[in-house]
Protein backbone atom coordinates (compact mmCIF):
# COMPACT_ATOMS: atom_id res chain seq x y z
CA UNK A 1 0.00 0.00 0.00
CA UNK A 2 2.89 2.53 1.06
CA UNK A 3 4.53 2.10 -2.24
CA UNK A 4 1.04 2.62 -4.01
CA UNK A 5 0.83 6.29 -1.80
CA UNK A 6 4.40 6.75 -3.20
CA UNK A 7 4.01 6.06 -6.76
CA UNK A 8 1.43 8.65 -6.72
CA UNK A 9 3.17 11.52 -4.98
CA UNK A 10 6.44 10.86 -6.23
CA UNK A 11 6.06 12.42 -9.88
CA UNK A 12 4.35 15.42 -8.39
CA UNK A 13 7.58 15.97 -6.13
CA UNK A 14 9.34 15.43 -8.69
CA UNK A 15 7.19 18.51 -11.03
CA UNK A 16 9.15 22.07 -11.69
CA UNK A 17 5.66 23.85 -10.63
CA UNK A 18 5.34 22.10 -7.45
CA UNK A 19 8.89 22.77 -6.64
CA UNK A 20 8.58 26.87 -7.54
CA UNK A 21 5.67 26.54 -5.15
CA UNK A 22 7.53 25.09 -2.83
CA UNK A 23 10.54 27.77 -3.04
CA UNK A 24 7.88 30.32 -2.92
CA UNK A 25 6.43 29.25 0.37
CA UNK A 26 10.22 28.95 1.47
CA UNK A 27 10.99 32.34 0.72
CA UNK A 28 7.42 33.52 2.18
CA UNK A 29 8.70 32.39 5.76
CA UNK A 30 11.90 33.91 5.51
CA UNK A 31 14.95 31.53 7.37
CA UNK A 32 12.32 28.86 9.12
CA UNK A 33 12.65 25.72 9.18
CA UNK A 34 9.20 23.88 7.66
CA UNK A 35 7.99 21.28 5.61
CA UNK A 36 8.40 23.08 2.68
CA UNK A 37 12.07 24.00 2.91
CA UNK A 38 12.30 20.52 4.13
CA UNK A 39 10.88 19.20 0.78
CA UNK A 40 12.99 21.40 -1.28
CA UNK A 41 16.10 20.60 0.38
CA UNK A 42 15.54 16.82 -0.54
CA UNK A 43 14.48 17.65 -4.31
CA UNK A 44 18.44 19.25 -4.16
CA UNK A 45 19.40 16.02 -2.83
CA UNK A 46 20.37 18.31 0.48
CA UNK A 47 23.22 20.15 -1.20
CA UNK A 48 21.83 23.79 -0.19
CA UNK A 49 21.39 23.88 3.05
CA UNK A 50 22.56 26.78 5.10
CA UNK A 51 25.14 26.56 7.71
CA UNK A 52 23.18 27.09 11.01
CA UNK A 53 25.40 29.40 12.64
CA UNK A 54 27.72 32.11 11.09
CA UNK A 55 31.12 31.79 12.72
CA UNK A 56 31.99 35.33 13.56
CA UNK A 57 35.73 36.70 14.04
CA UNK A 58 35.96 38.45 16.88
CA UNK A 59 35.29 42.62 17.00
CA UNK A 60 37.11 45.50 18.95
CA UNK A 61 34.28 45.82 21.37
CA UNK A 62 31.35 43.91 22.67
CA UNK A 63 28.34 45.13 25.13
CA UNK A 64 28.11 41.72 26.19
CA UNK A 65 30.44 38.72 26.44
CA UNK A 66 29.74 35.43 27.45
CA UNK A 67 32.67 32.82 27.96
CA UNK A 68 31.71 29.04 27.13
CA UNK A 69 29.72 28.09 23.69
CA UNK A 70 27.64 25.53 26.16
CA UNK A 71 23.89 25.70 26.55
CA UNK A 72 23.63 27.59 29.63
CA UNK A 73 26.20 30.58 28.12
CA UNK A 74 24.04 30.30 23.93
CA UNK A 75 20.98 30.33 26.04
CA UNK A 76 22.31 33.70 27.84
CA UNK A 77 23.15 35.44 24.49
CA UNK A 78 19.54 34.07 22.83
CA UNK A 79 17.72 35.62 25.30
CA UNK A 80 19.72 38.78 25.86
CA UNK A 81 18.82 39.81 22.16
CA UNK A 82 15.63 38.44 22.52
CA UNK A 83 14.03 39.12 25.67
CA UNK A 84 16.37 42.18 26.20
CA UNK A 85 16.93 43.83 23.18
CA UNK A 86 19.98 43.92 23.91
CA UNK A 87 22.40 43.55 20.29
CA UNK A 88 26.50 43.77 20.39
CA UNK A 89 26.77 40.63 22.21
CA UNK A 90 29.65 37.10 21.39
CA UNK A 91 29.95 34.05 22.37
CA UNK A 92 33.23 33.12 22.69
CA UNK A 93 33.91 29.08 23.10
CA UNK A 94 37.75 27.49 23.11
CA UNK A 95 36.74 24.61 21.16
CA UNK A 96 33.42 23.67 19.54
CA UNK A 97 29.98 24.67 20.45
CA UNK A 98 28.58 22.12 22.83
CA UNK A 99 31.51 20.23 23.26
CA UNK A 100 31.62 20.12 26.55
CA UNK A 101 28.75 19.16 29.29
CA UNK A 102 26.04 19.89 26.64
CA UNK A 103 26.89 17.22 24.19
CA UNK A 104 27.73 14.77 26.79
CA UNK A 105 24.77 14.48 29.33
CA UNK A 106 22.37 11.78 29.66
CA UNK A 107 19.96 14.15 28.35
CA UNK A 108 16.94 13.67 31.78
CA UNK A 109 15.10 16.59 32.10
CA UNK A 110 12.67 16.81 35.19
CA UNK A 111 11.64 19.53 37.83
CA UNK A 112 11.16 17.09 41.01
CA UNK A 113 13.39 19.30 43.36
CA UNK A 114 13.01 19.32 46.77
CA UNK A 115 13.66 23.41 48.38
CA UNK A 116 10.62 26.07 46.46
CA UNK A 117 13.87 28.22 45.39
CA UNK A 118 15.76 25.19 43.25
CA UNK A 119 11.88 24.07 42.14
CA UNK A 120 10.64 27.27 40.86
CA UNK A 121 13.62 27.66 38.46
CA UNK A 122 14.05 24.13 37.32
CA UNK A 123 10.57 24.15 36.70
CA UNK A 124 10.17 27.83 34.45
CA UNK A 125 12.91 25.75 32.59
CA UNK A 126 10.95 22.79 31.78
CA UNK A 127 7.78 24.80 30.98
CA UNK A 128 10.43 26.91 28.62
CA UNK A 129 11.52 23.15 27.29
CA UNK A 130 8.14 22.85 26.47
CA UNK A 131 7.24 24.97 23.92
CA UNK A 132 11.19 24.94 22.72
CA UNK A 133 11.05 23.67 19.26
CA UNK A 134 8.20 26.23 18.63
CA UNK A 135 10.21 29.08 19.87
CA UNK A 136 13.53 28.11 18.44
CA UNK A 137 11.76 26.95 15.59
CA UNK A 138 14.08 24.30 15.62
CA UNK A 139 13.46 20.39 16.38
CA UNK A 140 14.97 20.00 20.27
CA UNK A 141 13.17 17.00 20.13
CA UNK A 142 12.11 16.96 23.68
CA UNK A 143 10.06 13.92 24.71
CA UNK A 144 7.89 13.76 27.65
CA UNK A 145 7.60 10.53 28.35
CA UNK A 146 8.15 10.05 32.19
CA UNK A 147 10.61 9.83 34.72
CA UNK A 148 10.36 7.21 37.57
CA UNK A 149 12.71 7.86 40.30
CA UNK A 150 12.63 4.06 42.20
CA UNK A 151 12.84 3.74 46.08
CA UNK A 152 14.49 0.31 46.98
CA UNK A 153 14.82 0.76 51.21
CA UNK A 154 12.62 3.00 53.93
CA UNK A 155 14.62 5.76 53.77
CA UNK A 156 14.40 6.00 50.51
CA UNK A 157 11.05 5.59 50.47
CA UNK A 158 10.77 9.30 53.62
CA UNK A 159 13.02 11.13 51.18
CA UNK A 160 10.93 10.53 48.07
CA UNK A 161 7.59 10.72 49.60
CA UNK A 162 8.97 14.52 51.45
CA UNK A 163 10.10 15.38 48.02
CA UNK A 164 6.66 14.22 46.36
CA UNK A 165 4.72 15.94 48.55
CA UNK A 166 6.71 19.29 48.61
CA UNK A 167 6.50 19.24 44.95
CA UNK A 168 2.54 18.85 45.08
CA UNK A 169 2.52 22.25 47.04
CA UNK A 170 4.95 23.97 44.59
CA UNK A 171 1.95 22.69 41.74
CA UNK A 172 4.84 20.78 40.31
CA UNK A 173 3.57 17.23 39.03
CA UNK A 174 4.42 14.19 41.05
CA UNK A 175 2.91 10.56 41.54
CA UNK A 176 3.44 8.03 43.95
CA UNK A 177 3.20 4.33 42.29
CA UNK A 178 3.71 1.45 44.72
CA UNK A 179 5.34 -1.42 43.64
CA UNK A 180 2.22 -2.59 41.66
CA UNK A 181 2.50 0.51 39.71
CA UNK A 182 6.10 0.59 38.90
CA UNK A 183 5.64 -2.64 37.67
CA UNK A 184 2.56 -1.96 35.19
CA UNK A 185 4.53 1.38 34.43
CA UNK A 186 7.75 -0.26 33.10
CA UNK A 187 7.12 -3.69 33.53
CA UNK A 188 10.88 -4.66 32.47
CA UNK A 189 11.92 -3.97 35.80
CA UNK A 190 12.42 -6.34 38.20
CA UNK A 191 10.14 -5.70 41.22
CA UNK A 192 10.46 -9.63 42.86
CA UNK A 193 10.45 -8.93 46.49
CA UNK A 194 13.69 -11.20 46.43
CA UNK A 195 15.91 -8.51 44.31
CA UNK A 196 18.98 -7.76 45.56
CA UNK A 197 17.57 -3.96 45.12
CA UNK A 198 13.89 -4.48 46.24
CA UNK A 199 11.33 -2.19 44.13
CA UNK A 200 9.07 -0.81 47.27
CA UNK A 201 7.96 2.17 45.28
CA UNK A 202 8.61 5.27 43.04
CA UNK A 203 7.76 9.05 42.54
CA UNK A 204 6.69 9.82 38.83
CA UNK A 205 7.27 12.94 37.58
CA UNK A 206 5.23 12.40 33.77
CA UNK A 207 6.10 15.85 32.47
CA UNK A 208 10.02 14.84 32.73
CA UNK A 209 11.69 12.65 30.24
CA UNK A 210 14.32 13.57 27.83
CA UNK A 211 15.67 16.17 24.73
CA UNK A 212 18.14 15.97 22.20
CA UNK A 213 21.81 17.63 23.90
CA UNK A 214 22.86 18.74 20.49
CA UNK A 215 19.68 19.83 18.98
CA UNK A 216 19.62 22.23 22.35
CA UNK A 217 22.46 24.10 21.61
CA UNK A 218 22.46 24.31 17.66
CA UNK A 219 18.90 25.62 17.92
CA UNK A 220 20.25 28.39 20.65
CA UNK A 221 22.93 29.17 18.62
CA UNK A 222 21.30 29.29 15.28
CA UNK A 223 18.32 31.26 16.92
CA UNK A 224 21.04 33.41 18.56
CA UNK A 225 23.13 34.01 15.37
CA UNK A 226 20.03 35.26 13.24
CA UNK A 227 19.38 37.60 15.94
CA UNK A 228 22.86 39.54 15.11
CA UNK A 229 24.94 37.45 18.18
CA UNK A 230 28.72 36.22 16.87
CA UNK A 231 29.54 33.14 17.76
CA UNK A 232 33.02 32.59 17.83
CA UNK A 233 34.47 29.06 18.18
CA UNK A 234 37.89 27.59 18.83
CA UNK A 235 39.17 31.14 20.99
CA UNK A 236 40.06 30.43 24.12
CA UNK A 237 39.84 33.23 27.11
CA UNK A 238 42.88 32.93 28.53
CA UNK A 239 42.78 36.22 30.96
CA UNK A 240 40.20 38.71 31.87
CA UNK A 241 41.16 42.61 31.99
CA UNK A 242 39.75 44.07 35.55
CA UNK A 243 40.36 47.50 36.50
CA UNK A 244 39.40 49.55 39.57
CA UNK A 245 37.14 46.32 40.44
CA UNK A 246 35.21 46.55 36.85
CA UNK A 247 36.05 44.02 34.09
CA UNK A 248 36.90 46.03 30.82
CA UNK A 249 37.77 42.75 28.22
CA UNK A 250 39.00 39.54 28.45
CA UNK A 251 42.29 38.34 26.52
CA UNK A 252 42.07 35.28 24.12
CA UNK A 253 44.08 32.99 21.80
CA UNK A 254 42.47 35.62 18.81
CA UNK A 255 43.90 38.67 20.87
CA UNK A 256 41.99 41.57 23.31
CA UNK A 257 38.55 41.52 23.13
CA UNK A 258 36.57 44.79 25.35
CA UNK A 259 33.42 44.24 26.41
CA UNK A 260 31.01 46.28 29.26
CA UNK A 261 29.56 43.31 31.28
CA UNK A 262 31.35 39.57 30.89
CA UNK A 263 29.21 36.08 32.27
CA UNK A 264 31.01 33.72 33.10
CA UNK A 265 29.61 29.82 31.59
CA UNK A 266 32.29 27.20 31.16
CA UNK A 267 30.75 25.12 33.81
CA UNK A 268 33.74 22.47 34.53
CA UNK A 269 36.53 25.02 34.38
CA UNK A 270 34.46 27.65 36.27
CA UNK A 271 37.20 28.13 39.11
CA UNK A 272 39.75 27.81 36.33
CA UNK A 273 38.44 31.34 34.74
CA UNK A 274 37.29 32.98 37.96
CA UNK A 275 40.81 32.67 38.97
CA UNK A 276 41.54 34.77 35.94
CA UNK A 277 39.43 37.69 37.00
CA UNK A 278 41.63 36.92 41.65
CA UNK A 279 38.54 34.69 43.38
CA UNK A 280 38.17 31.49 44.23
CA UNK A 281 34.77 29.12 44.17
CA UNK A 282 33.20 26.31 45.98
CA UNK A 283 33.10 24.31 43.15
CA UNK A 284 34.51 20.83 42.73
CA UNK A 285 35.09 19.48 39.19
CA UNK A 286 34.45 15.81 39.07
CA UNK A 287 34.66 13.24 36.00
CA UNK A 288 30.69 11.96 35.40
CA UNK A 289 30.66 8.77 33.12
CA UNK A 290 28.12 7.45 31.01
CA UNK A 291 27.46 5.11 27.80
CA UNK A 292 25.21 3.33 25.91
CA UNK A 293 24.60 0.32 24.68
CA UNK A 294 24.31 -1.23 21.14
CA UNK A 295 20.62 -0.46 19.19
CA UNK A 296 17.66 -2.85 20.24
CA UNK A 297 14.03 -2.46 19.41
CA UNK A 298 12.00 -0.39 21.15
CA UNK A 299 11.63 -1.94 25.11
CA UNK A 300 11.71 0.96 27.30
CA UNK A 301 9.79 3.84 26.59
CA UNK A 302 10.62 6.29 29.82
CA UNK A 303 13.05 7.55 32.05
CA UNK A 304 14.12 5.44 35.00
CA UNK A 305 16.42 6.91 37.79
CA UNK A 306 17.65 4.90 40.97
CA UNK A 307 19.41 7.24 43.39
CA UNK A 308 20.36 4.38 45.65
CA UNK A 309 22.43 2.86 43.16
CA UNK A 310 23.34 5.28 40.73
CA UNK A 311 21.65 3.81 37.70
CA UNK A 312 19.84 6.13 35.67
CA UNK A 313 18.62 5.24 31.85
CA UNK A 314 16.77 5.80 28.70
CA UNK A 315 16.60 4.66 25.35
CA UNK A 316 17.23 6.97 22.60
CA UNK A 317 15.34 6.95 19.16
CA UNK A 318 18.00 5.17 17.64
CA UNK A 319 17.58 1.91 19.70
CA UNK A 320 20.45 2.41 22.18
CA UNK A 321 20.15 2.52 26.01
CA UNK A 322 21.77 5.28 27.19
CA UNK A 323 23.05 5.28 31.05
CA UNK A 324 24.94 6.95 33.42
CA UNK A 325 27.24 6.63 36.44
CA UNK A 326 28.12 8.44 39.53
CA UNK A 327 30.67 11.07 40.01
CA UNK A 328 34.45 9.72 40.25
CA UNK A 329 35.63 10.97 43.43
CA UNK A 330 38.81 12.66 42.78
CA UNK A 331 38.90 16.05 40.98
CA UNK A 332 39.68 15.41 37.22
CA UNK A 333 39.55 17.64 34.17
CA UNK A 334 40.96 14.42 31.67
CA UNK A 335 37.33 14.13 30.73
CA UNK A 336 38.41 9.84 31.74
CA UNK A 337 36.48 8.47 34.69
CA UNK A 338 37.91 4.75 36.60
CA UNK A 339 36.73 2.12 34.81
CA UNK A 340 35.49 0.45 38.33
CA UNK A 341 32.50 3.18 38.30
CA UNK A 342 31.09 1.69 35.66
CA UNK A 343 31.03 -1.28 36.66
CA UNK A 344 29.93 -0.77 40.10
CA UNK A 345 26.77 0.93 37.43
CA UNK A 346 26.22 -1.73 35.09
CA UNK A 347 26.28 -4.54 37.90
CA UNK A 348 23.75 -2.37 39.92
CA UNK A 349 21.83 -2.02 36.29
CA UNK A 350 21.63 -5.88 35.67
CA UNK A 351 19.89 -6.60 39.03
CA UNK A 352 17.37 -3.95 38.27
CA UNK A 353 16.93 -4.79 34.45
CA UNK A 354 18.07 -8.95 33.99
CA UNK A 355 17.03 -8.84 30.40
CA UNK A 356 20.00 -6.53 29.51
CA UNK A 357 22.55 -8.99 30.70
CA UNK A 358 23.63 -9.85 27.35
CA UNK A 359 23.59 -6.45 25.81
CA UNK A 360 27.06 -5.06 24.80
CA UNK A 361 28.16 -1.56 26.16
CA UNK A 362 29.31 -0.07 22.66
CA UNK A 363 30.77 3.34 23.55
CA UNK A 364 31.73 5.08 27.12
CA UNK A 365 32.87 8.75 28.21
CA UNK A 366 33.30 11.08 30.82
CA UNK A 367 32.24 15.01 30.49
CA UNK A 368 33.69 17.02 34.01
CA UNK A 369 30.86 18.68 36.10
CA UNK A 370 30.99 21.27 38.30
CA UNK A 371 29.75 20.39 41.83
CA UNK A 372 28.74 22.59 44.92
CA UNK A 373 29.07 21.51 48.47
CA UNK A 374 25.00 22.04 48.39
CA UNK A 375 24.24 20.40 44.88
CA UNK A 376 22.59 23.99 44.07
CA UNK A 377 23.82 25.91 41.23
CA UNK A 378 25.49 29.67 41.29
CA UNK A 379 24.03 32.37 39.42
CA UNK A 380 24.47 35.86 39.96
CA UNK A 381 27.04 38.73 40.32
CA UNK A 382 31.12 38.05 41.42
CA UNK A 383 33.30 40.50 43.55
CA UNK A 384 33.98 42.08 40.34
CA UNK A 385 31.97 44.57 38.69
CA UNK A 386 30.44 43.52 35.51
CA UNK A 387 31.23 40.26 36.11
CA UNK A 388 28.75 37.85 35.91
CA UNK A 389 29.28 33.81 37.16
CA UNK A 390 26.66 30.94 36.02
CA UNK A 391 28.30 27.77 37.57
CA UNK A 392 27.56 24.60 39.74
CA UNK A 393 24.94 22.66 38.24
CA UNK A 394 27.01 19.70 38.38
CA UNK A 395 25.60 16.91 37.58
CA UNK A 396 22.08 17.97 36.20
CA UNK A 397 22.42 21.49 34.20
CA UNK A 398 20.35 19.82 30.82
CA UNK A 399 17.35 20.04 32.25
CA UNK A 400 17.96 23.62 33.74
CA UNK A 401 19.30 25.22 30.45
CA UNK A 402 16.95 26.93 28.88
CA UNK A 403 15.70 28.43 32.41
CA UNK A 404 19.60 29.10 33.69
CA UNK A 405 20.05 31.38 30.28
CA UNK A 406 16.59 32.94 30.83
CA UNK A 407 17.57 33.99 34.46
CA UNK A 408 21.22 34.48 33.78
CA UNK A 409 20.34 37.12 31.11
CA UNK A 410 18.11 38.87 33.20
CA UNK A 411 20.91 39.33 35.77
CA UNK A 412 23.61 40.51 33.20
CA UNK A 413 20.87 43.08 31.80
CA UNK A 414 19.85 44.57 34.91
CA UNK A 415 23.17 44.28 37.21
CA UNK A 416 20.79 42.52 39.63
CA UNK A 417 19.26 39.19 39.87
CA UNK A 418 16.12 37.56 38.67
CA UNK A 419 13.87 36.35 41.47
CA UNK A 420 14.32 32.99 40.45
CA UNK A 421 17.98 32.96 40.87
CA UNK A 422 18.35 35.54 43.77
CA UNK A 423 18.89 32.32 46.46
CA UNK A 424 21.43 30.86 44.12
CA UNK A 425 24.24 33.91 45.22
CA UNK A 426 27.69 33.44 45.60
CA UNK A 427 27.46 34.81 49.00
CA UNK A 428 25.38 32.05 50.60
CA UNK A 429 28.28 30.21 51.14
CA UNK A 430 29.18 32.92 53.35
CA UNK A 431 26.16 33.51 54.81
CA UNK A 432 25.08 29.83 55.34
CA UNK A 433 21.45 29.94 53.57
CA UNK A 434 22.26 26.39 51.36
CA UNK A 435 19.74 25.24 48.99
CA UNK A 436 20.59 21.73 49.84
CA UNK A 437 19.57 19.24 47.22
CA UNK A 438 21.52 15.95 47.43
CA UNK A 439 18.41 14.12 48.01
CA UNK A 440 17.33 15.70 44.24
CA UNK A 441 20.58 15.98 42.93
CA UNK A 442 22.61 12.88 44.53
CA UNK A 443 22.19 10.68 41.41
CA UNK A 444 23.55 12.23 38.66
CA UNK A 445 21.22 12.81 35.57
CA UNK B 1 41.31 3.12 37.51
CA UNK B 2 43.69 4.48 39.65
CA UNK B 3 46.83 3.03 41.56
CA UNK B 4 47.62 5.10 44.41
CA UNK B 5 50.67 4.83 46.34
CA UNK B 6 49.69 4.85 50.26
CA UNK B 7 52.83 5.56 52.21
CA UNK B 8 52.60 2.83 54.54
CA UNK B 9 51.20 -0.01 51.95
CA UNK B 10 53.09 1.11 49.11
CA UNK B 11 50.55 0.75 45.38
CA UNK B 12 47.13 -0.21 45.72
CA UNK B 13 43.75 0.09 43.79
CA UNK B 14 41.95 3.07 44.39
CA UNK B 15 39.03 1.22 45.38
CA UNK B 16 40.43 0.79 48.69
CA UNK B 17 41.14 4.67 49.59
CA UNK B 18 38.43 6.92 49.97
CA UNK B 19 39.19 11.21 48.80
CA UNK B 20 39.97 13.80 51.34
CA UNK B 21 39.90 16.45 48.68
CA UNK B 22 42.57 18.86 48.16
CA UNK B 23 44.85 19.35 51.61
CA UNK B 24 44.38 22.88 53.07
CA UNK B 25 45.60 24.03 56.39
CA UNK B 26 43.48 23.94 59.06
CA UNK B 27 43.02 27.29 60.77
CA UNK B 28 44.73 27.13 64.67
CA UNK B 29 41.82 28.63 66.09
CA UNK B 30 38.63 28.29 64.39
CA UNK B 31 36.89 30.52 67.07
CA UNK B 32 38.84 33.93 65.66
CA UNK B 33 37.58 33.44 62.06
CA UNK B 34 35.15 35.45 60.32
CA UNK B 35 32.10 34.08 59.12
CA UNK B 36 33.89 34.93 56.05
CA UNK B 37 37.44 33.41 56.37
CA UNK B 38 35.31 30.26 57.70
CA UNK B 39 33.53 29.95 54.90
CA UNK B 40 36.64 30.26 52.72
CA UNK B 41 38.31 27.14 54.16
CA UNK B 42 35.09 25.15 54.58
CA UNK B 43 33.59 25.75 51.52
CA UNK B 44 36.49 27.40 48.61
CA UNK B 45 38.98 25.39 46.48
CA UNK B 46 41.80 26.07 44.19
CA UNK B 47 40.04 23.36 42.39
CA UNK B 48 43.56 23.25 40.10
CA UNK B 49 43.81 22.46 36.85
CA UNK B 50 47.28 20.71 36.98
CA UNK B 51 49.11 19.83 39.99
CA UNK B 52 47.10 19.21 43.06
CA UNK B 53 48.04 18.75 46.40
CA UNK B 54 45.43 16.49 47.73
CA UNK B 55 44.18 14.11 50.49
CA UNK B 56 43.20 10.44 50.79
CA UNK B 57 42.49 7.88 53.56
CA UNK B 58 43.38 4.48 52.72
CA UNK B 59 39.93 3.39 54.01
CA UNK B 60 40.04 -0.50 52.94
CA UNK B 61 43.37 -0.56 54.26
CA UNK B 62 45.90 0.92 57.23
CA UNK B 63 43.06 3.20 57.16
CA UNK B 64 45.43 6.12 57.68
CA UNK B 65 46.05 9.86 56.29
CA UNK B 66 48.05 10.90 53.67
CA UNK B 67 48.63 13.62 50.62
CA UNK B 68 49.69 13.21 46.78
CA UNK B 69 50.61 15.04 43.92
CA UNK B 70 48.42 14.09 41.25
CA UNK B 71 48.20 15.83 37.49
CA UNK B 72 44.31 16.47 37.46
CA UNK B 73 44.24 16.52 33.77
CA UNK B 74 46.83 13.31 33.14
CA UNK B 75 46.38 11.63 36.67
CA UNK B 76 50.04 10.80 36.88
CA UNK B 77 50.89 10.69 41.11
CA UNK B 78 54.19 12.68 41.83
CA UNK B 79 54.75 11.80 45.59
CA UNK B 80 53.20 10.54 48.73
CA UNK B 81 53.83 11.73 51.79
CA UNK B 82 52.20 10.83 55.22
CA UNK B 83 49.70 13.85 56.15
CA UNK B 84 50.33 15.99 59.06
CA UNK B 85 46.52 15.11 59.99
CA UNK B 86 47.20 11.58 60.61
CA UNK B 87 49.83 12.08 62.75
CA UNK B 88 49.35 15.45 65.09
CA UNK B 89 45.82 13.79 65.34
CA UNK B 90 45.69 10.41 65.06
CA UNK B 91 43.05 10.40 62.93
C1 LIG C 1 27.95 12.14 31.65
C2 LIG C 1 27.06 13.27 32.02
C3 LIG C 1 25.69 13.06 32.15
C4 LIG C 1 24.85 14.11 32.48
N1 LIG C 1 23.50 13.88 32.50
C5 LIG C 1 22.65 14.91 32.72
C6 LIG C 1 21.23 14.69 32.62
O1 LIG C 1 20.75 13.59 32.31
N2 LIG C 1 20.40 15.74 32.88
C7 LIG C 1 20.89 16.97 33.22
O2 LIG C 1 20.09 17.87 33.47
N3 LIG C 1 22.23 17.22 33.26
C8 LIG C 1 23.12 16.21 33.02
N4 LIG C 1 24.48 16.44 33.05
C9 LIG C 1 24.97 17.78 33.41
C10 LIG C 1 24.95 18.71 32.22
O3 LIG C 1 25.58 18.10 31.13
C11 LIG C 1 25.67 20.03 32.52
O4 LIG C 1 25.24 20.56 33.75
C12 LIG C 1 25.36 21.07 31.45
O5 LIG C 1 25.49 20.52 30.17
C13 LIG C 1 26.28 22.27 31.58
O6 LIG C 1 26.08 23.12 30.48
P1 LIG C 1 26.96 24.42 30.31
O7 LIG C 1 26.51 25.10 29.10
O8 LIG C 1 26.97 25.15 31.60
O9 LIG C 1 28.45 23.83 30.18
P2 LIG C 1 29.24 23.12 28.96
O10 LIG C 1 28.31 22.47 28.01
O11 LIG C 1 30.28 22.25 29.61
O12 LIG C 1 29.88 24.33 28.23
C14 LIG C 1 30.96 25.07 28.77
C15 LIG C 1 31.83 25.48 27.62
O13 LIG C 1 32.81 26.40 28.06
C16 LIG C 1 33.96 26.23 27.28
N5 LIG C 1 35.12 26.83 27.95
C17 LIG C 1 35.74 26.43 29.08
N6 LIG C 1 36.77 27.23 29.38
C18 LIG C 1 36.80 28.19 28.41
C19 LIG C 1 37.65 29.32 28.17
N7 LIG C 1 38.68 29.62 28.98
N8 LIG C 1 37.40 30.09 27.08
C20 LIG C 1 36.37 29.80 26.25
N9 LIG C 1 35.54 28.75 26.43
C21 LIG C 1 35.75 27.95 27.50
C22 LIG C 1 34.06 24.71 27.16
O14 LIG C 1 34.85 24.34 26.05
C23 LIG C 1 32.60 24.31 27.01
O15 LIG C 1 32.18 24.13 25.69
C24 LIG C 1 25.37 15.40 32.73
C25 LIG C 1 26.74 15.63 32.61
C26 LIG C 1 27.59 14.59 32.24
C27 LIG C 1 29.06 14.85 32.09
ZN1 LIG D 1 47.88 2.02 53.73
Amino acid sequence: MYSLIYLSITPYFLHMDFYKKITYYEKKMGKKLSIFGNIKASHENHENWEPLWKNATPKKTYDFIIIGGGGHGLATAYYLSRIHKSSNIAVIEKGWLGGGGTGRNTSIIRSNYLWDESAHLYDFSLKLYETLSQDLNFNTMVSQRGVLNLAHNLSDVRGAKRRLYANQLNGIDSEWLDTEGVKKYCPIINTSPDARYPVLGSTLQRRGGVARHDAVAWGYARAASDAGVDIIQHCEVTDIHVSNNKVVGVETTQGRINAKRVGIAVAGYASNVAKMAGFELPIATHPLQAYVSEPVKPILDCVVMSGAVHVYLSQTDKGELVMGAGVDKYIGYGQRGSFNVIEEQLSACMQLFPLFSRMRVMRTWAGMVDTCPDASPIVGKTPVDGLYINCGWGTGGFKSTPGSGWVFAHTMFNDAPHDLNKAFSLERFYSGALIDEHGAAAVAH
Amino acid sequence: MLIIKCPYCGDREETEFSYGGENKKRPADPYSLSDKEWAEYLFFKKNTVGWHNELWNHSHGCRRWFSIERHTVTNEIKQSTPSQLSMEENI
